[in-house]
């Protein structure tokens, strides 16, 4: 194929699938209003670009007027310690979209510090493999609405401080993230270990190299490509299972704006929904080609075809 | 034979199946003197790499065993250095850090400057010394085996182990490869087991050709002495009748004395090297 069709074709899917929405939509109603077409859609994620600025204004004069009147008591009184209070406004979309990547990634994060070296454990012996593959097999199904107020309950009687460094919610959710996105990670490790070449382990022996080498210098680079794998698809997994963590926890992500939309039910809601979902498909989509980047970069095959 | 430097005596090993153990080899006994080249041949399947790996110490072998200058043998180790038949370089490192590995890990007192001079001169040997920061996968197989053969060496081995290590080349590379090998054996001296399928290349290297009879329960069968001159030129011995007669030894016991009739299963499983013996053989 040569270039044109090739950015043509996805241009043509694209306006295929917008006038098939516009189509279908004008025929569903709702007790919200008709379901949002493409230009319902449009206009609500201008108007949420715009409630963002202007929240952010609002947030920058508020801490002007804090600094001013802090000013001016202290040129009254020279003793004064100002105080500056921070901003409570309701975060906004763009507010929620940091959080949710923030949660994720820390859930990430956790599952991937876990996941590779039992994996590599895994991979490496098999009685750890048939010890943990039971466990494996039946946790890794789970979704993550029933693991969720198992962990809500935890966190609340764990997680007990006067001065929280993070909100509960947040760690409810990076924890239900964590444990729904561990599991991809784990197996392809282990299927990755297990599967080096022979050979690459006999040049070891005859090396001699101590069990740490072994594992640094022949396993964990012979197993990268498979390790991988399974980090996208772990993330891939993390940040579907995390919109849903964040509903039920009310941490404030797209999850809590998908929610918040939903409970407030105004005209304009169907609309906000939408533009959430669309931009948690694109962020999702982002995230598995940032990995996919990583992977190029790490990866000693580059005759591999990855996609 | 006059001094015992390698020895293998009463070495067998059974193969545990779901029907009971297999016995791959039985009885098998050699003695290897210093800086012999011995050539290991057979039919495929006869247990020829099972003995590699039995004196490399990849497998622990069932009844008797190997001694190394006086010392047996238990577990492998740099001292018998295998050379791989796929080059099993690892894929993501240089050339030269494939290389450097293998010094740095068996040779910890060399200091920084001698362990790269130790690299390069193993790859001098080998005349890879253009290629040092090419990957595996960016050299021919030619190369990759060269790669290997320098690993090997850098680990200054007592017994250099070479696992069919021109199998898998075409025919040209291959006698480069061997031409450089019998430099490189001329100028060390190392002692080396080769198995080969290939009659010409086995007359051409060893000193004596250990031919081996068809499994299960394979073993020795003959040992030829090989008594040509050193250093040997592939294209004057084309024509010398004594090499000839070695040839004509080797390929008598080969089809003749163990003559391989296989069944389909057999075939099937043993049809890549098979392949390249009938080519050999031609």
């Amino acid at each position: 194929m040569s270039t044109i069709p090739k950015l043509l074709m996805p241009v043509v899917g694209l306006l295929l699938f917008l006038a098939l929405w516009n189509g279908v939509a004008k025929t569903i109603d709702t007790s919200l209003g008709q379901f949002p077409g493409p230009a319902q859609v449009w206009e609500q994620s201008l108007t949420l670009i715009n409630e963002h600025i202007a929240q952010r204004d609002k947030a920058s004069d508020f801490y002007a007027r804090q600094e001013e009147r802090n000013a001016e008591r202290l040129a009254k009184d020279p003793s004064f310690e100002p105080k500056i209070r921070p901003f409570t406004g309701a975060p906004t979309f763009f507010d929620q979209i940091w959080t949710s990547l923030y949660t994720v990634m820390v859930g990430f994060v956790i599952a991937s510090i876990v996941a590779v070296p039992v994996g590599i454990l895994c991979g490496l012996s098999r009685s750890a493999y048939s010890a943990m593959n039971p466990l494996i097999q039946i946790f890794k199904p789970v979704s993550p609405l029933a693991w969720l107020p198992l962990v809500t309950m935890v966190v609340s009687a764990v997680y007990v401080s006067e001065d929280p460094m993070f909100s509960k919610s947040f760690i409810t959710s990076a924890f239900t993230v964590s444990l729904c996105c561990l599991w991809p990670t784990l197996i392809n490790t282990a299927v990755g270990v297990s599967n080096i070449d022979s050979d690459l382990v006999n040049v070891s022996k005859v090396l001699r190299l101590k069990p740490l080498s072994h594992v640094q210098k022949i396993v964990l680079p012979a197993s990268i490509p498979m390790i991988f794998t399974g980090l996208r698809l772990s993330l891939g997994i993390g940040w579907m299972v995390l919109i849903a963590a964040e509903m039920l926890a009310q941490n404030p992500g797209l999850g809590k704006f998908v929610w918040d939309e939903f409970q407030n039910g105004s005209s304009e809601s169907l609309a906000r929904i939408m533009v959430a979902v669309i931009t948690i498909g694109i962020i999702g989509f982002l995230l598995d080609r940032l990995m996919l980047s990583v992977q190029r970069l790490v990866s000693w095959d580059k005759n591999a075809v990855l996609r | 034979m006059q001094s015992k430097h390698l020895e293998l005596s009463q070495v067998g090993i059974d193969f545990p199946t779901p029907k009971g153990p297999f016995t791959a080899l039985t009885d098998v006994n050699l003695k290897i003197a210093k800086g012999e080249f011995i050539s290991l041949i057979g039919h495929s399947g006869c247990g020829k790499s099972t003995v590699l790996n039995i004196v490399a110490g990849l497998h622990t072998a069932t009844t008797g065993g190997v001694i190394l200058d006086g010392s047996e043998v238990r577990e492998p180790g740099p001292e018998r250095a295998v050379v791989f038949q796929n080059h099993s370089l690892l894929p993501w490192l240089s050339v030269y850090k494939n290389v450097e590995l293998a010094v740095k890990q068996t040779q910890k007192n060399k200091s920084k400057k001698e362990i790269r001079e130790w690299v390069m001169h193993n790859l001098e040997l080998v005349h890879m010394t253009h290629a040092l920061e090419k990957l595996p996968s960016e050299i021919s197989g030619g190369m990759k085996q060269r790669v290997g053969i320098a690993r090997a060496l850098a680990m200054e081995p007592k017994v250099l182990l070479m696992d069919e290590p021109f199998g898998a080349l075409d025919a040209l590379t291959r006698a480069h490869l061997q031409d450089s090998l019998m430099e490189i054996h001329a100028e060390l001296g190392n002692t080396v087991i080769m198995i080969t399928h290939d009659v010409d290349e086995a007359v051409l290297l060893s000193d004596r050709i250990v031919m081996m009879t068809n499994g299960p329960s394979a073993t020795i069968g003959e040992v030829l002495d090989v008594k040509l001159a050193r250093p040997r030129d592939r294209l004057a011995l084309a024509d010398n009748p004594e090499y000839n007669h070695y040839r004509h030894e080797v390929l008598t016991f080969l089809y003749e004395k163990q003559k391989k009739v296989e069944t389909v299963s057999s075939r099937q499983s043993a049809k890549k090297s098979s392949d390249s013996k009938k080519s050999n053989a031609a």
